[in-house]
């Protein structure tokens, strides 16, 4: 009746589980009772969940993703305070088995659920509004993305409680993920999560594609896009092109484990370094599909901050695709121990250093970009200016690491761990939190407490380089990475440092929080009252804070690059009615629960088939199936709009 | 092209400055990505048939179990089933439901004389112990193999969806917006069914 779950699976004389569970479970009845007692359910589902608007799926993933940030850095404090402990024979407070699910969770839920999530949501949120669009090509398929990256997001969490998390690292290389190696249950969760999720990511991936090739308003050609929407471009496409091999591969791991097919087995031919090579061609674009939308972001906030247009416009374009096509080209560099040979070696690590150019010119667009313009300090361009101090450090030591002979003695130690912390922190995190501030304010109309943000920054930034610097001397003196206890106690010291590091970034979340209720609660003071808080240069800036459900009333004629921009210099900001415009009357996407209704049937099935209840998964999917022919034949998919919503509709501006 | 909802061209105006495309264009757009991208999964497991093609573990190997006349029948009648759907896109143009239902019903057919021959395949060889535990070989074979005989079953299980939707809905935009996506999805598991054909039956070592 329920395959193989039985009362064992769930943690009873296991404290930490046990714990975390209980408070986990705590807050979100409190969250429940909260909406129930104030009455927010209706508003709920009909505002949020079951939205199809473009701008609140945004917001709902970037919320997702700062919860998981949350959920991820839970994980990063157990293990830098266990490594912190269990120097010489002392064995810390975290037994391996623990140890190793939680640095596999960590790296996964930061990797998919933070980094992927946040910047997915800005693209949502922003690309629309800046290439003036209504929405998203595909509205409803928007909110379904969301949905299944959301029960991707439960399914990982679940297993806290229900069972236990893969012990394998983030990307569960076999052969330790075969079933003769990782018999439980953790390795099948983190399978059909990361399915599940991809399969919201890859369609959200040609739902933005579609929008960015297709939707752009009148008179924005390729070269007058937004850089953000260049990246999100670079991005998308590359999700496109990556994802599908994820599918392919994690698809021929559940073969092995569930039928015993012999993909990557040591039986009967499997190989095991198909695995390897297959996940890292997905996974190094995988890194670009992250950082590059943080590239963009970068670009927005130091052209705006320095009042002037950004340096290089089209270098910055092609560099963006160049990178997008060179992401391709060396995935091999993540395993140059594989034993492939000089010849290969040698081509994969002269390809990787060659990504340094483009990422050059990027560097040098920006610095040209702040020199002699007016700079305003406010907290996005803080981030901007501390990504770029902190990455070019991150990248110098990606170009050490990208050589063969050096990454034989620096593979796998903690060097490469705070390698690549080193460009995702310094390149994503600070990107997505640059965006988050950014357009705060034109998501719900008022700004974020400024004091309280550049004190988040100031953690973030000194936090990281206490964190991650000592990890790099270590990795140097020998550390290993994914090592739960060491003998040297001689390493002790930069370990206490580093978690001295943690403890700091600690205090940049809980102040994030804190800034997220004092920015609310002051929302009068910080009210954007001309939707343009920045004196930004793009189309978003041109509408009301937050912008109506159609974004524009009238869609604007396009003639320049930074159109608002050049609107406000010579025609106090009043964009030009695109031809034919006006006439037409208006619609918007109604609602729509498919999203929230196949993803909840997702996750059972997830759920059913992580414990072999064959019996549920079907009826799930069958549920799945229901859904959507039940939505085949529907055939209202709009609202139109009548004159009352739409008054001073021309007014893209209040 | 929909005049009402397309701006009108200025003369010297580049193609990208022209302005939102129409829904028709929008819908087909995103399913041409999303074909592609499917094209890009199966070449994860035609990569993966490509390294594993020889590991036959001392099992039987290709040579051994395919029947290549069999093969063609099953290739003649995918072929011809991409015929016959051209045949009901051109039936959709003119607004011909009996034509459409001619067209759709043979597709059905051929795709299910398709299925039912690669199964009767599969089958067989499950019978002799060559099964996807048999072999890495084997497992390469039966995932791609098996993805594109999983994607013809979906497509059959989409035609007769839509065929419901014709009569029940008529020729509404959002019907044969549907109709042109169906046609792509049909037309690309011939291309890949090429690309299986060459490489997994002609090319059995």
């Amino acid at each position: 009746m329920f395959g193989r779950l039985t009362w064992d699976a769930f943690p009873v004389h296991d404290p930490i589980p046990l714990f975390a569970a209980g408070f986990v479970l705590l807050v979100l009845a409190g969250v429940l009772l909260l909406v129930t007692v104030k009455g927010w359910w209706p508003t709920l589902w009909r505002d949020w969940i079951t939205s199809v608007d473009h701008k609140r799926v945004g917001v709902m993933y970037v919320l997702l993703a700062l919860v998981m940030l949350v959920r991820g850095f839970i994980d990063a404090l157990m293990m830098r305070s266990q490594l912190a402990l269990a120097a010489g024979h002392a064995p810390g407070y975290l037994p391996p088995a623990h140890y190793d699910q939680i640095f596999s969770a960590h790296g996964t839920i930061m990797i998919f659920f933070v980094g992927m999530t946040f910047m997915v949501g800005l693209m949502n949120f922003a690309v629309p509004l800046q290439i003036g669009a209504r929405d998203v090509a595909f509205p409803v398929l928007n909110s379904v993305s969301f949905w299944l990256t959301a029960a991707g997001v439960l399914l990982v969490n679940v297993s806290l409680v229900v069972g236990e998390f893969a012990r394998t690292g983030w990307l569960a290389y076999p052969p330790l993920s075969e079933l003769a190696f990782s018999p439980g249950v953790g390795v099948d969760y983190y399978l059909w999560a990361l399915q599940i999720s991809g399969v919201g990511t890859l369609l959200s991936g040609i739902n933005l594609t579609t929008t960015i090739l297709k939707m752009r308003t009148p008179g924005m050609g390729y070269s007058r896009m937004p850089i953000f929407t260049w990246t999100a471009l670079a991005s998308n496409l590359l999700i496109i092109a990556a994802f599908p091999i994820l599918t392919a591969t994690l698809g021929m791991l559940l073969l092995d484990r569930y039928l015993g097919f012999h993909f990557f087995t040591n039986e009967a031919g499997g190989n095991a370094m198909m695995y390897v090579n297959l996940i890292w061609a997905w996974g190094h674009p995988e890194v670009y599909i992250l950082i590059l939308p943080a590239f963009g972001i970068f670009s927005e906030v130091i052209a705006t901050f320095s009042g002037k247009p950004l340096f290089g416009y089209r270098s910055m374009a092609i560099a963006t695709m160049a990178i997008c096509m060179l992401s391709f080209m060396v995935w091999l560099h993540h395993f140059f121990t594989m034993g492939a040979g000089a010849d290969v070696n040698g081509f994969f690590g002269i390809a990787t250093t060659i990504i340094a150019v483009p990422t050059g010119v990027k560097i040098f667009n920006w610095l040209f970009t702040l020199y002699g313009g007016t700079l305003r300090f406010e907290t996005p361009l803080l981030w901007a200016i501390g990504f770029i101090v902190t990455f070019v450090v991150g990248g110098a030591s990606g170009v050490l690491l990208a050589i063969p002979p050096a990454d034989f003695q620096l593979h796998n130690s903690l060097f490469l761990v705070a390698h690549f912390h080193n460009v995702i922190i310094g390149g994503v995190v600070f990107g997505a939190f640059a965006g988050y501030t950014y357009w705060f304010p034109k998501a719900f109309g008022f700004r974020l407490h400024d004091g309280l943000g550049k004190a988040v920054f100031w953690c973030w930034f000194i936090g990281f380089w206490l964190a991650f610097l000592p990890l790099y001397a270590l990795g140097l003196m020998g550390a290993t990475r994914r090592m739960q206890h060491y003998p040297e106690t001689g390493w002790q010291p930069f370990m206490v440092v580093a978690l001295v590091g943690a403890l700091v970034i600690l205090a940049g979340i809980v102040l994030t929080g804190v800034q997220l209720v004092v920015s609310v609660r002051a929302r009068e003071r910080l009210r954007d009252a001309n939707g343009d808080p920045w004196d930004g240069r793009t189309l978003e800036w041109a509408t009301r804070s937050p912008p109506p459900a159609w974004n524009f009333g009238v869609l604007p004629q396009v003639s320049g690059l930074d159109e608002f921009w050049e609107a406000k210099r010579c025609n106090g900001g009043a964009l030009v009615a695109a031809r034919g415009e006006g006439a037409r009357p208006l619609q918007v996407p109604r609602p729509s629960a498919l999203g929230v209704v196949l993803a909840f049937f997702a996750f059972v099935a997830g759920f059913a088939l992580v414990w072999h209840i064959l019996w549920l998964a079907g009826l799930a999917l069958s549920c799945i199936v229901v859904a959507c022919l039940l939505r085949a034949w529907q055939t209202e998919h709009e609202v139109e709009l009548n004159a009352a919503d739409i008054a001073g509709r021309d007014g893209a501006r209040p | 092209m929909n005049a009402a909802t397309t701006p009108v061209a200025e003369v010297g105006m580049s193609i990208s400055e022209r302005g939102p495309s129409p829904r028709t264009v929008i819908v087909g757009y995103g399913f041409w990505l999303f074909l592609l991208s499917d094209i890009i999964l199966f070449s994860a497991l035609f990569a993966a048939y490509a390294v594993l093609s020889g590991r036959t573990a001392d099992g039987p190997s290709g040579a051994l179990l395919f029947h290549r006349d069999s093969v063609l029948i099953e290739t003649g009648c995918l072929l011809l089933s991409s015929f016959t759907c051209a045949m009901m896109s051109l039936a959709i143009e003119f607004r011909r439901k009996d034509w459409m239902l001619l067209g759709a019903g043979l597709t059905l057919a051929l795709g299910a004389a398709f299925l039912w021959l690669e199964l009767t395949e599969f089958g067989a060889m499950l019978a002799h112990g060559a099964g996807p535990d048999r072999s890495a070989f084997l497992s390469a074979f039966f995932a791609l193999v098996g993805m594109h005989g999983l994607h013809v079953s979906l497509g059959l299980g989409w035609l007769v969806v839509m065929m419901a939707q014709v009569f029940t809905l008529g020729w509404r935009a959002m019907v044969r917006d549907r109709l042109a996506c169906f046609a792509l999805f049909w037309h690309a598991l011939d291309i890949v069914w090429i690309g299986v054909f060459t490489i997994v039956y002609l090319g059995a070592r």
